[in-house]
């Protein structure tokens, strides 16, 4: 697969507004944060710090094309597994199903994406994965918890690995007129779910006054949801020259899964602030660990990934 | 080639060493925080709790450079020398002070063997409890060592270091470790107080490496 030329125009475009936002960054910590403590100025300035090397990072596999995405995602996978499962209900009982969801459900999964086995690679985690799994867990004979173990296991491969995979999955969809340039969808659900993540912050810092969910999120509000969702549809509209769809099936595809993105957050949030945790890991500077950044691309990808699979 | 004390066998230790640790922190991407003392290469004895086969492997890793070319973990002979490899690993790659646990077996005693790496400017891993703690205890009592080594080197800092959630990544008798995130925390030192009596120090030495500990498992 040759590289898409709209992949060079929608790097630079990329690395032009992370131009801009360094700046603003750098102005709002002259004004604001000179001696450099204040936390949400040097809180935005680490998160677009990270922001350049994910950019970069994600650029450069997208260049790399469909092998260089599988392998980007399947170490995502990895990254966000680790995250999960250190928060999960385990016991000694769980060695061998756990070594073999690592060692051997995730690598299998990421292999039948890269062959495109569509067949396999949809059913293979919530299928064999789900009756094989507990099968080994219980040959280990600890009866303890047997059901909350076994169901952590399996929502967190789901999450971490069967969700995540759908991103790539995006470059084997068969696109009339659009052959050879299926990376651009996997750039496009990236840009927009992520570009949503970063405006719902923005509008939520600038205006945020009603919170949607106290309990589970604090930073969540009707403002920067509204803000961030419409705001980033609109972006995903201005994107269309990059997909196979139009202006306004581009805005309404990036409303679902930006909705989506919303949802995955939610969900989440629930699931750290029962564990007692703020943030999953502490790998990306500013921004946690890795299933803090993909959340709401782990809900939005399956979604999207059926509905282009459906229309198009 | 390989033989003991050649230049070959150092190099190629200093490679097993880094592949070691670099590896120790792929599977743990350890958090790593120093809360109450500055990461430097100072002369330190650092004690910690022992949960896991791995948790020497993963402080040594945790520390910068040349604070881990200085510190030497004190660990079981009978365990490290029962085979080429072992012995490679203890013996070159980490420099561990191997003692021997049954006593009728000794021909040295551990405790002078451990003050002569303290003399020598050494800095030590050790871990007071004496035993992996496969308990539902947080921390088995202290034996004694540790006091007797800060009473004879009092110019050395005493730093607590919890290991939190090595032992789910693996557990005793597994040998495939399963990938889960765990946290190093280094405690402010404390110091052995002249004519300090043997229980109180102890005491004192566990609540500050208790005080560690995070207040739920595997966070």
């Amino acid at each position: 697969m040759t590289t898409p030329p709209e992949l060079f125009t929608l790097l630079l475009w990329l690395f032009g507004f992370l131009a801009v936002a360094t700046l603003i960054g750098e102005g709002l910590a002259r004004r604001i944060s000179p001696d450099g403590t204040h936390p949400t100025i040097e809180n935005l300035n680490a998160r677009i710090r990270s922001w350049w090397n994910m950019v970069i990072l994600i650029g450069l596999a997208l260049l790399a094309g469909r092998t260089g995405i599988v392998v980007l995602a399947a170490i995502c996978s990895f990254a966000a597994l680790r995250e999960f499962l250190t928060l999960t209900t385990k016991n000694r009982g769980d060695h061998w199903a756990l070594v073999v969801a690592f060692f051997v459900v995730l690598p299998i999964q990421y292999v039948l994406i890269w062959l495109e086995w569509y067949g396999l690679y949809s059913i293979f985690i919530p299928v064999y994965g789900f009756l094989f799994l507990p099968i080994i867990a219980a040959f280990r004979g600890h009866s303890e918890n047997f059901l909350h173990r076994i169901s952590e296991t399996q929502w967190a491969l789901m999450v971490c690995v069967f969700c995540l995979s759908h991103l790539p999955a995006l470059i084997s969809l068969e696109i009339e007129g659009y052959e050879g340039r299926q990376i651009m969808l996997v750039a496009f659900l990236i840009v927009v779910v992520q570009m949503s993540d970063v405006l719902q912050y923005v509008w939520g810092k600038l205006l945020g006054r009603h919170k949607i969910a106290p309990s589970l999120s604090p930073s969540k509000t009707w403002e920067g949801f509204i803000g961030g969702i419409l705001s980033s549809s609109l972006i995903g509209a201005s994107l269309a020259w990059m997909t196979p769809f139009s202006a306004l099936e581009a805005a309404a595809l990036s409303l679902v899964i930006t909705m989506m993105g919303f949802c995955g957050g939610l969900v989440m949030s629930a699931i750290k602030r029962d564990r007692g945790v703020k943030d999953w890991g502490h790998l990306i500077e500013g921004h946690g660990g890795f299933l803090d950044r993909l959340d709401s691309v782990i809900f939005a990808a399956p979604i999207f990934y059926h509905l282009v699979r459906f229309f198009y | 080639m390989f033989g003991e004390g050649t230049a070959a066998r150092g190099a190629a230790a200093s490679i097993a060493g880094r592949f070691l640790a670099g590896f120790a922190k792929f599977v743990t991407a350890p958090r790593i925080e120093w809360r109450g003392v500055a990461p430097t290469a100072r002369q330190r004895i650092y004690f910690a709790n022992h949960s896991s086969n791995g948790d020497a492997v993963l402080i040594w890793a945790s520390l910068p450079g040349a604070a881990r070319r200085r510190a030497r973990p004190v660990a079981a002979g009978d365990y490290w020398l029962t085979s080429k490899l072992r012995t490679f690993i203890g013996r070159d790659v980490f420099r561990a002070i191997l003692i021997e646990r049954r006593p009728d077996e000794r021909t040295e005693d551990p405790l002078e063997l451990i003050g002569e790496a303290l003399t020598k400017g050494d800095s030590l891993i050790l871990f007071p409890e004496g035993r992996r703690n496969d308990t539902e205890e947080r921390l088995l009592p202290f034996k004694s060592g540790i006091y007797h080594l800060g009473q004879a080197h009092p110019g050395v800092e005493l730093v607590p270091v919890w290991v939190a959630n090595l032992n789910h990544v693996m557990p005793r008798g597994e040998v495939v470790p399963i990938p889960l995130i765990c946290t190093v925390v280094f405690g402010a030192p404390i110091e052995a107080r002249e004519g300090e009596e043997k229980d109180a120090f102890l005491e004192r030495a566990r609540e500050a490496l208790l005080a560690l500990a995070p207040e739920r498992e595997g966070a």
